[in-house]
Order: structure tokens, then C-alpha cells, then sequence
């Protein structure tokens, strides 16, 4: 019999595994050692199990970095808890290193007694020198607080794939490529995760090389039979399901997610989706999951250029598409003039920014807020867009819908912000009932006839939403021709008068502004209703604000938070909301962008927390900002 | 005698009420004029007709078309006609540009929609100069022009739009003139009718700041001499009396020699040759519009259409999936809970 081809079960196990509320994983490798795959796996076995998860991919932005360097380093962390969460979770309890240069660049981050996974074939004295060590970390005692499991995760995969390679089905180095799997086969042992499902992907991923889909699974198989068999590890852990909501779940990335909300958005309006884009970091992937879903009537084109990525979506706009362009913030700042564009001409376009860290390239995989000026108010002239954020993966399904409702009803471009944490990071996701969808179709109808006695008025407004009519060429009687200089009223001539000018100006800020003023109620999150403590955020920084008030309140302090959706117009009820609070944090992935917009419309003097190192916020650092500039106010005496 | 015959159309029902702003004088108005009558002529609808232009003077054109029309940002026309033509099949797109807005600052765009063979009619306006900035020289001005912004003269060289077109292998490519109401409308509906990317530089005079520029091919008394009319199947012959002809030397290039010298080595015109050599040696005898220049159809072949492409990839998707929202989200791995 023998071990690497017998499937083993759990009975006869030495331990019964500890129940664990919940456990931060991290794997980290060089770029090519499939760190991002493992993660992912791993991810989608906790989903079936029923567990919340939030993940943090983390990779250089060089698709092959200098191997075995720090640089180099790729990493995917998981959280993942038989409770809610909100977090990929403050540090690891067990951090698989690959390399020297993973275990360097990572165990500061491993918590006090964690587990640490090394790859001590990778060990030896070149390699420690490409990852900048003077000693030997195994050796010179610097991992004493840890639990230090020395595996050869190298040795072991070549070894499990000898016959392989004598046969000459694969190459030494294919089979080398295989340890990933011995890693994630010993971690699904270590938290007594099932691997049908890995199996199962790896023998479709591999259906054109079966030898390579089987050599996969027996060394998936080894990974976890060698956990079982060696008496090297004292436990293994068990994190039961989470009590999520009812529903029917997956895991879900926020530029998928984003991607299906664009599509769902534009079949429940009724009208094919046009996505022109130009390939960015961390923003193609909206493209790529777009250019696979061309059933929705999705026409997908990538453009020579960015300018002509959002060109040719106006141009799709005009011809009745509801039209989107995906970037980051470079390619956003290209865009700029074509937005300014879309908002005199009053067509419906969604514009997505997954921000990334700036300026200029900047830190193309790593992420940022950084853009919220630029979104806002980075445009020539006076050229109001209104602005949506992404707080979640799975939020980016509905906050794309929402961008479309509002470019559909008021016939303008809308900014869609994410960034690239929630871009490339999962969660489980309770998939939305597609009848309880909001229905687009009633959120604007093409014009089929003349507006005026014997003439069309391209410019004649609704007086509720102000939105001008969507006639699309095709229809008689209805030639118009759009511009970018300045409009008469109503005709949409052209018009230099100055007073006009003046009096468009108004009506456009107007226009936007109206949006806000039909929202529904701004959400607040104040249990007792008596806090005077508010935490105001945006974006992504929902999960860490929502789990450090959670702590907080936890400790007996009164706390509120308000996540923005609506950036511009900001939500109407949001400077209310602040009078009613003594002390206004804001804490942002950028030098307080939200801080500077807030106090100046509100002259409310808040208190700004700023972090820009590429990684989101830790849940406990919040804890701390919000204890330190809450002060006195926490405790809820007035 | 059908009954859904739509009735005949005039110029004028391709004039807009706009009122037509260009300097008295300015060959845009003979082009404009052209254009509306030659789409009366072939039968083009104005609710499916779009122009669409970017930024200069001869983008105000669609402002003067009762049709569809975009004005829209410097350069960028070629990439917003690129998505109204790939997203709506029906409809006729012309692109209308200047040689400042489709060679300088939006040449990256006509690149593009030119090697990618957008359905698109592309009617290059060369005046070889920026006018409505009040007169700086432009990527087709010659050079050591002396303008505004070059008081010693212009060093860069210009550039040969329909050069530029051919090696970006358009599948048609024409040039013609301002004035000559007969050629245009014969390049215009030839390029109207030619599936994919047309391009059609039209020689158009600028009055005001480059007045003149294209007499060699547009005088009075200089443009027997000097244009090469080119037509299908004929060979090149010009001159007032067809006494100078074109003939291909052992390298390629084309030399211009007279008729009665050149025998049988007289090049015979073939546009819809698919080797752009021949047409690419038309284009180069003459760089710059300033002795005998070619003029009409230089390349016209079939070529696969980005527009038809891309909707056959829809429609091909369509026919194998249903558009199925909800097998879509819930696609991958499903648990329940509860």
C-alpha cells in the first residue's frame, strides 16, 4: 500500500483538533512559487466550509521580481472565523514561508507563539545571501517566540513525484513547481479542511496534462498525509462555520464582483454593455472578466489608449450602450478631459478608478484612496461628476449597480471608485435574488419623438431630475448634434454669452446636486444611539472601521460610524449626522482627501488619520487612532 | 414603385439651422457643400448618418449637418466613432478632422482605427496649418515654414498623411481637393461605399493663414500641369495633354518622365492591388503638394472589418449561452447556509 496514492481518512487521528474561533493564514513565496493560487484555494475550501473570510493578496509589481530576493516576495493572506468579520485580520498565526527571503520579509508580522512553515530546502547559503541574511534564521536563534516547522517541501514533492520522473511524464522542474500543493495539503490537514474540491479544480485546470493534474493531487494528497503521519506537529485546529445570514454563498474577488454588477446592471436596464478599456494594474481584470461574459451583449474594447478606452464608450453612449471604462488613477488622469466631455454632452458613463498608490506609477499593486480629489474635483472648468465607492468585494457588485442607476437616471458620468485591496481580496458572498434587483429599465427611456412643436430640444430638461432626453441617432426627426462648447438653453447650441455661461454653470452643479437630495436616508451604525464619538470613512476602510468599533464597544466606549457609498454629492444628511457627534474621525488611505472635502463644507473641524503604506488599515491600529483622538468623548459624558 | 421607397433627398435636408461660421472664403465651405449633396446623391439618411469631429476648424463641421453629430475633444474623434460604430451596425460614421487634430495630438487614434479597418469614413481636412489658433505651423506645414510659433521656419519634417494611412494599412485610401466639387464627390462616394476604414485627405485652403498653399495643384494655370489624376485600370498620364507619365524604375520608386520617353513602362493604376507598394510609391512622388501630386483613389481593397468582428464574437457567444444572470452569480463554488 502505498501512503501517496491512498486517500487516508481522519480516523485513527492522534488528536482531536482544537476549535478555534478563527486564524489568519499567510502564504508567502517568490513570484513563481504559485503563492496566489495556493491562497486561493485554500480560500474557496474555508467558503465551502462554510466560514466568513476576508483575504489580502499582496504581490510585487514585476511579474517575475530577481528570484529569491525580498523584493520578490508574493504573499496571500486569509482570515477566516466561524463569526462576522470584517478584516484579512492584524497578523498571522501561521505564516508558510517558501524561501528565506518570505520568512524575512514576513515572521515580523507572525503573532507571539505562531506557527511559522519553512521550506528548509530552500535554506542553504546562496539563498540566504539573495534574501539579504547574515545568519541563518533557522539557526541563529531569531525565531525563538515561534513554533518553527521545518519541512522539506521540496525534497518531499520530488520525492512524491519520483516515478514521474523516471518515466519522463514530467520534468524535474514541473515536478519541483508542484510544491505549492505539499504546502496547501499540509495546511488543509493542520485545519481539517477537505481538498475534493482543489481536486477537482486542479484535474479541469489540467485537462489538456492529466500527468499534471494527477502528479498535482498526489502531491496535494502528500502534503496532507505527511501532516497526519510525522509526529512533528502537536495540533491541528478546526474553525467551525460562521452563523452568516441565510443565503446561498461564494467567494467572490471585487473586480469580479464589479464586473457583475456592470452586467447585471445593463440587463436590468434593458441595453448592451460597451466596456472600452486599456490594461492597468490593478483594474484589467474587470476587462477580462467582461470580455468573457459577451452572451450579456457585452462588447468589450481594448482601446490603443486610455483616452480612447473612455472615447469609445462615449461614443457607445451616444449610440444608446450603457458605457463603462475601467483604470486605475494614471489611467483615470488621461481620461480626465473625455470626463469633463461626457459631462457637458450628459450622457450616461460609468468610469471605474481601483485606485492604486501614487503618484504617477507609483505602487502599481499595492493599495490606496489616493484618488478621491482626483475623482471629485480633478477636472478643467467647472465639471461636477457624481462619485460612488466600493466598501467590500461583494459591495462592488451593488455600488456598480448604484454608479449605473444614477448615469442612467440623471444622464451623467459617474466615478466608481475601488481600490486595489478590495479589487483583489475575497469574502464570501450571499449571492443577491436577480428579481429583487433594482430595475434600470425605469430609470431612463430613449426619446422616440420631437419634445418641441416642430423641433427636437436635445437640451430640455426633466424638472425633477433635471436629465436632459437620451436620443440616439437612428431615431428620425431627432438629429442633434452634441459638443463641448458651452449650451443655449434647451437647443444646445452653441452660446458664448457670459451670463449664460454663468447660469449652465449652476444648472450642471445643480443637477448633480439634486442626486444626493434623492437618496434614501444616510445608514448610521449607533447601537445605543448616544455616541459622541462618529468614525466617518469611505471605501474599503469599512471593514477595519467597522471591526475596530466592534472592539471598541466591546471595551464599554460609545462609537458611531458612517460609511460613505455617495462621495459626490456627499450625502446630504451626513453634516447633520456630524453636528450630532462631538468628535469626527476620519481615518483614509491617503492624506486625508474625505478630511479636507468634509471640512470644508461643513467647517466642522475634523480629525484626520492618514496612512499610505500600501496595506489597508489594521483593525487594532484603529482601535487605538479612535481611543487617542476620541479621548475623553468615548466614555459618552456630555 | 415600392411604397417604403423613402422619398429623395436634397442638400438641404443635410443642412442644419445652424448658421455656418468659417472665414469668407475658406475651403471648408465648398467641402461642406460637397458633402451634403453627395449624401442626398447616394441616398444616406440623416437620422443615420453621425459626424463626428474632434477639435479645429474643420471640426465644427457636424454642428452643420441636420444629422447626428459629435463635436468632441482634440484628436480623439477616430476613438469615439470607433465605439458608436462598433456598438450600433446600422448606422453611417464619418469622422471629420484637421491635419493638427488627426496627425499631431490624435495621431495615436487614426493609427489605430486605420490598421484596425473601423467602419468609418475619415475626411482629413490638410490646410497645413493650426487655424484656428490663429496660425502655427502643423505636421503637414513644410519644411522651414514661417508661422507664429517658428519665426526662423519649422524643422521637423511634415508628414505625408496618405503615406501615413497606407503604412498603417488602410483599406482606403484617397486624396482630393477643396474646389473640385466633381472629384471629391466621386472620392467621397467611394469612400462611403467601401466597407471598413476610409481616408480621405481633401487638400482644403486656409484664406486667412496659409493662403495658397496647395496652388501648385489648384491654379488656375498650374493644376493641369501638376495633378495626377489617378484612375482604375488607366495609366498614369498627365499634363495638358497627357505628355508626362509616371513609370516604376528597377528599385520600386516612381520617377515622372515624358509620355513619349516612357513606352510600355507607363505604371497602369490598380487601387485594389493588395500589396501597398505601388500605392505607397504614388504617395512618396510627391512628399509635400508643390509640384505634380497624385490625386483619387490610391488603394482600395477588402480587408476583415473590427466592427463586423467584434459583433460576430457577440453574436457567436449569444448563440452558445443563454444570458443567464443567475447561473452567472452563482457560477464557481455554492454553499448554502440556513
Amino acid at each position: 500500500m502505498s501512503a501517496t496514492t491512498t486517500p487516508s481518512t481522519s480516523t485513527g487521528e492522534p488528536h482531536r483538533p482544537v476549535e478555534l474561533h478563527d486564524a489568519v493564514i499567510r502564504f508567502a513565496g517568490d513570484s513563481g512559487d504559485g503563492m496566489q493560487l495556493t491562497g486561493d484555494r485554500f480560500t474557496t475550501e474555508a467558503g465551502l466550509a462554510g466560514n466568513d473570510l476576508v483575504t489580502f493578496p499582496d504581490y510585487p509589481a514585476e511579474i517575475r521580481a530577481p528570484a529569491g530576493t525580498q523584493a520578490g516576495v508574493s504573499s496571500f493572506q486569509l482570515h477566516f472565523s466561524d463569526h462576522d468579520i470584517h478584516t484579512a485580520g492584524d497578523a498571522p498565526d501561521v505564516l508558510v514561508a517558501m524561501n528565506p527571503a518570505a520568512l524575512l520579509k514576513h515572521i515580523g508580522a507572525l503573532k507571539p507563539g505562531g506557527t511559522v512553515i519553512v521550506n528548509v530546502d530552500e535554506f542553504d547559503e546562496r539563498a540566504l545571501q539573495k534574501a539579504g541574511a547574515m545568519t541563518n534564521p533557522l539557526e541563529d536563534g531569531s525565531l525563538v517566540d515561534f513554533r518553527v516547522q521545518e519541512v522539506g517541501l521540496t525534497s518531499l514533492t520530488l520525492r512524491t513525484l519520483e516515478a514521474e520522473i523516471a518515466d519522463g511524464d514530467m520534468t524535474r522542474k514541473e515536478a519541483e513547481r508542484c510544491k505549492n500543493m505539499l504546502a496547501l495539503g499540509l495546511v488543509s490537514w493542520m485545519f481539517s479542511r477537505t481538498m475534493d474540491a482543489t481536486e477537482e479544480w486542479l484535474r479541469e485546470k489540467f485537462a489538456k496534462r492529466p500527468v499534471l493534474a494527477e502528479a498535482n493531487v498526489k502531491v496535494l494528497r502528500s502534503g496532507r498525509n505527511y501532516g497526519e503521519t510525522t509526529e512533528a506537529f502537536a495540533f491541528t485546529y478546526e474553525v467551525p462555520a460562521a452563523q452568516l445570514p441565510p443565503g446561498r454563498y461564494r467567494t467572490i474577488s471585487g473586480n469580479q464582483a464589479l464586473a457583475y454588477g456592470l452586467v447585471a446592471a445593463a440587463q436590468r436596464a434593458g441595453l448592451p454593455l460597451f466596456a472600452g478599456a486599456y490594461p492597468i494594474t490593478p483594474a484589467s481584470d474587470i476587462l477580462h472578466e467582461l470580455a468573457k461574459l459577451k452572451h450579456f451583449d457585452v462588447t468589450t474594447f481594448q482601446a490603443e489608449d486610455e483616452i480612447a478606452a473612455i472615447a469609445s464608450a462615449i461614443g457607445a453612449a451616444f449610440g444608446g450602450s450603457l458605457a463603462v471604462t475601467a483604470s486605475s488613477g494614471p489611467g483615470i488622469a488621461l481620461k480626465t478631459e473625455a470626463i469633463g466631455l461626457a459631462a457637458i454632452y450628459e450622457l450616461p458613463l460609468v468610469v471605474v478608478d481601483v485606485q492604486r498608490g501614487g503618484p504617477s506609477t507609483g505602487l502599481p499593486t499595492k493599495t490606496e484612496q489616493s484618488d478621491l480629489l482626483q475623482a471629485v474635483v480633478g477636472r478643467n472648468g467647472e465639471a461636477p461628476v457624481p462619485v460612488v465607492a466600493v466598501k467590500s468585494p461583494g459591495d462592488a457588485f451593488d455600488a456598480a449597480i448604484e454608479a449605473c442607476r444614477i448615469a442612467l437616471t440623471y444622464r451623467t458620468p459617474v466615478m466608481l471608485l475601488s481600490d486595489g485591496y478590495t479589487a483583489n481580496s475575497a469574502e464570501p458572498w450571499r449571492i443577491p435574488d436577480v428579481d429583487g434587483l433594482p430595475d434600470l429599465s425605469t430609470a431612463f427611456a430613449f426619446a422616440t419623438e420631437r419634445n418641441d412643436a416642430d423641433r427636437f430640444l436635445p437640451y430640455l430638461r426633466d424638472p425633477g431630475t433635471l436629465a436632459r432626453p437620451w436620443a440616439v441617432p437612428g431615431t428620425p426627426g431627432l438629429e442633434h448634434r452634441l459638443g463641448g462648447l458651452e449650451k443655449a438653453p434647451d437647443t444646445g447650441a452653441i452660446s458664448y454669452d457670459g451670463a449664460n455661461h454663468h447660469a449652465q454653470t449652476v444648472l450642471r452643479h445643480e443637477r448633480i446636486t439634486r442626486i444626493g437630495a434623492q437618496l434614501p436616508p444616510l445608514d448610521v451604525d449607533d447601537p445605543t444611539g448616544d455616541a459622541d464619538v462618529l468614525v466617518v470613512g469611505w471605501g474599503s476602510t469599512d471593514g477595519p472601521i467597522r471591526a475596530a468599533v466592534h472592539t471598541l464597544r466591546g471595551n464599554g466606549r460609545r462609537v458611531a460610524h458612517v460609511q460613505l457609498t455617495h462621495l459626490a454629492p456627499i450625502h446630504p444628511d451626513l453634516e447633520e449626522v456630524m453636528r450630532r457627534h462631538r468628535v469626527v474621525i476620519c481615518p483614509e488611505n491617503n492624506m486625508g482627501q474625505l478630511a479636507l472635502l468634509l471640512r470644508a463644507r461643513t467647517l466642522i473641524d475634523v480629525k484626520a488619520y492618514d496612512r499610505v503604506t500600501g496595506a489597508p488599515f489594521l483593525s487594532s491600529e484603529l482601535v487605538d487612532v479612535i481611543e487617542r483622538l476620541g479621548g475623553d468623548a468615548l466614555e459618552g459624558e456630555r | 414603385m415600392s411604397t417604403t421607397e423613402l422619398p429623395q433627398l436634397t442638400r438641404k435636408d443635410f443642412s442644419s439651422d445652424q448658421e455656418v461660421r468659417w472665414c469668407p472664403g475658406c475651403g471648408d465651405y465648398a467641402v461642406l457643400a460637397t458633402v451634403q449633396s453627395t449624401l442626398a446623391d447616394i441616398g444616406a439618411r440623416p437620422e443615420s448618418t453621425v459626424f463626428v469631429s474632434g477639435i479645429g476648424c474643420s471640426s465644427r463641421f457636424p454642428y452643420y449637418m441636420n444629422t447626428y453629430g459629435m463635436h468632441t475633444i482634440h484628436g480623439r474623434a477616430p476613438a469615439v466613432a470607433t465605439g458608436l460604430s462598433v456598438s450600433r451596425p446600422d448606422l453611417d460614421v464619418w469622422v471629420v478632422t484637421g491635419d493638427g487634430d488627426a496627425l499631431s495630438i490624435g495621431g495615436n487614434h487614426l493609427l489605430h482605427a486605420l490598421r484596425r479597418n473601423v467602419n468609418l469614413t475619415i475626411l482629413l481636412f490638410n490646410n497645413e496649418i493650426y487655424g484656428l489658433t490663429k496660425g502655427q505651423y502643423s505636421p503637414t506645414s513644410p519644411l522651414g515654414s514661417v508661422h507664429k510659433s517658428t519665426p526662423m521656419g519649422s524643422i521637423d519634417r511634415p508628414l505625408n498623411p496618405v503615406s501615413l494611412a497606407l503604412g498603417a494599412e488602410a483599406t482606403f485610401v484617397a486624396r482630393s481637393i477643396d474646389s473640385d466639387r466633381k472629384h471629391l464627390s466621386e472620392v467621397l462616394a467611394a469612400a462611403h461605399a467601401h466597407r471598413g476604414a476610409s481616408f480621405v485627405e481633401i487638400y482644403q485652403n486656409c484664406v486667412v493663414f496659409n493662403d495658397d498653399a496647395f496652388a501648385a495643384v489648384t491654379g488656375k494655370d498650374t493644376k493641369q500641369q501638376n495633378q495626377i489624376r489617378l484612375r482604375q485600370g488607366e495609366p498614369v498620364v498627365f499634363g495638358p495633354e497627357g505628355e508626362r507619365a509616371v513609370v516604376a524604375g528597377e528599385d520600386g520608386s516612381m520617377r515622372i518622365v515624358p509620355t513619349a520617353e516612357a513606352g510600355d513602362r507607363v505604371v497602369v493604376h490598380d487601387a485594389t492591388r493588395e500589396d501597398p507598394t505601388t500605392a505607397f510609391a504614388l504617395a512618396r512622388l510627391a512628399p509635400s503638394p508643390t509640384g505634380p501630386t497624385p490625386i483619387g483613389i490610391f488603394r482600395a481593397v477588402e480587408g476583415p472589418v473590427y466592427d463586423d468582428l467584434a459583433r460576430e464574437q457577440v453574436a457567436r457567444a449569444k448563440a452558445a449561452a443563454p444570458a443567464d444572470l443567475r447561473a452567472l452569480l452563482e457560477g464557481g463554488n455554492i454553499w448554502n447556509v440556513g
